[in-house]
């Protein structure tokens, strides 16, 4: 494919060597296998996360942090502001798709064992952006200040909170201040409009880098494979279009769910509700999004003490350390970098997936 | 040579130590700038409710909150017609306790944690009792304070 002929490619061919770049990736190959369908949930989830940004900032245009101030502000953007329902429609719809893409493009990354070498780094990257994800999550969610949001959020910073020794200043960090008031919410507003977007565009940057640089990783067994046996398509322009194409449907699918289901569906809801009221209990049935009701319920069932902890604080360790091995399992799995198959590694991936499963299921159920 | 080395050494250890000294200077008051303030606790010996025992018995739960201080408190009616009071914070993970006169407990809805009327954890994952308060009835006006009932 060469565009040179076009003046407008020379122009910019003259000064930035565009042709370089458009060789550079025609070069490029995607494997194509039983599973290579994996390779559209990275760049669904950046498409997610580009679509968050755009209405992110329209609802910035009327949002008003404060604790006199935010729960107003969402209802006026929902009742007053023209298509305001449909901006917060779709970004809560575009970040909980987000979350649900990145869990799978995680767990597909995770068994298709694409972490090996020499990809720890795209792993470590990708983790780092998961934990934004969830904060964003986490940080958005009080951003309303009605009650449901108030006492997630005032469990969420507890739970910061039981950390030893130095738990309570970050919990006082997190709330800036002892309790969760008005200034809780001007720093999780901070946090999410400026620093986990700053954050997250540089990791995103390095794992897009990384991706590039390396290319998709091919299957496992495909190290035994002879070489004309292995099919690939051209990144560009095959790879790219399709990519687009699944971009678009995931467009149209979010602006129905928008248009018919404003305030989400099911377990996957965020009504407005009551306002944010210090003086009043939580409601009798509350939970937090569900993609956090896993450590939820794992946390409601411990008891009181384990061994010689409290049983808060024993599940935060206990998560903790699974997250740790988590994220540094291309460095200990030695046989998915020598191109073997790593059973244990399937085994402990089967045995996480199976308790998030497991506990979120089991979460909505004894409600 | 050796002299060489050891004066390239001692420099490096110069620029090392002031890039280390120059980045807490920077670090330092960003974490004390995002460290609150705090805020003198109110030294409260006792505090006077705002509300009556007949607008306590009106509520459903015949419960209402008070803040003491920065705490949040509770002060409810139990089953032998008493008042009693305590800190409304579940002592797991800071959620507010509501009175269940139907079930004869505090209730933390939560983490299903539960407490007996006098503020002990009897069950779920609350660690700790909740602390009480003492109350004193004087004519119509309700005082609470900090202790024992």
């Amino acid at each position: 494919m060469n565009n040179t002929d076009s003046p407008l490619m020379k122009w910019f061919d003259t000064r930035f060597k565009i042709n370089a770049l458009i060789e550079y990736m025609s070069n490029k190959s995607v494997p194509t296998h039983s599973h290579s369908s994996f390779y559209y949930l990275g760049g669904i989830s950046l498409f997610l996360f580009i679509i968050q940004v755009v209405t992110g900032i329209l609802l910035l245009m009327y949002y008003r942090p404060g604790a006199d101030s935010a729960y107003e502000s969402v209802q006026f953007i929902i009742s007053n502001v023209s298509f305001g329902w449909l901006i917060r429609a779709i970004h809560s719809w575009s970040a909980n798709l987000m979350i649900f893409f990145v869990f799978l493009h995680m767990f597909t990354v995770y068994f298709t064992k694409a972490y090996r070498k020499p990809r720890e780094l795209t792993w470590i990257t990708g983790m780092g952006l998961f934990v934004l994800a969830l904060s964003f999550g986490f940080s958005g969610y009080l951003l309303p200040w009605n009650e449901l949001a108030y006492f997630a959020t005032r469990v969420g910073t507890g739970m910061a909170g039981a950390i030893p020794l130095i738990g309570d200043d970050i919990m006082t960090i997190m709330r800036g201040g002892e309790e969760v008031t008005g200034a809780t919410i001007g720093r999780f507003f901070g946090l999410h409009v400026a620093i986990l977007p700053g954050l997250f565009t540089l990791l995103l940057s390095l794992h897009l880098i990384f991706v590039q640089r390396q290319g998709m990783s091919e299957p496992v067994a495909w190290s035994a494979k002879p070489e004309h046996k292995k099919k690939y398509m051209k990144f560009f322009p095959s790879f790219i279009l399709r990519d687009l194409l699944v971009w678009m449907v995931v467009l149209n699918v979010i602006a129905i769910l928008a248009v018919f289901f404003p305030d989400g569906i099911g377990v996957v809801h965020w009504p407005l509700g009551e306002k944010a009221d210090l003086f009043s209990p939580p409601p009798a049935v509350i939970r937090p999004e569900w993609y956090f009701m896993f450590a939820f319920q794992a946390l409601k069932m411990l008891p009181a003490h384990v061994w010689f902890m409290e049983g808060e604080l024993f599940g935060i360790l206990l998560f903790t350390i699974g997250g740790v091995i988590w994220m540094i399992v291309p460095f200990i799995d030695k046989d998915a970098g020598q191109n073997k198959r790593s059973k244990a590694f399937t085994y402990f991936g089967c045995f996480v997936l199976a308790f998030i499963l497991f506990m979120t299921v089991y979460g909505y159920l004894v409600e | 040579m050796s002299e060489e080395k050891s004066r390239r050494g001692f420099l490096e250890i110069l620029l090392g130590s002031s890039a280390v000294m120059a980045l807490s200077a920077v670090l330092y008051p960003i974490f004390k700038f995002i460290t609150p303030p705090k805020t003198a606790e109110a030294n409260l010996s006792q505090l006077k409710l705002s509300f009556t025992r007949a607008e306590i018995e009106l509520e459903a739960q015949k419960a209402k909150y008070f803040k003491y201080g920065k705490a949040l408190g509770i002060i409810f009616i139990n089953e032998k017609n008493q008042l009693k009071a305590m800190d409304a914070t579940c002592t797991h993970l800071d959620c507010t306790v509501q009175h269940r006169p139907d079930l004869g407990i505090l209730w933390c809805s939560c983490h299903n944690g539960r407490y007996g009327l006098d503020g002990t954890n009897i069950s779920g994952p609350p660690p700790r009792p909740l602390s009480t308060y003492a109350v004193k009835e004087v004519d119509d006006v309700i005082f609470v304070s900090k202790g024992d009932s």
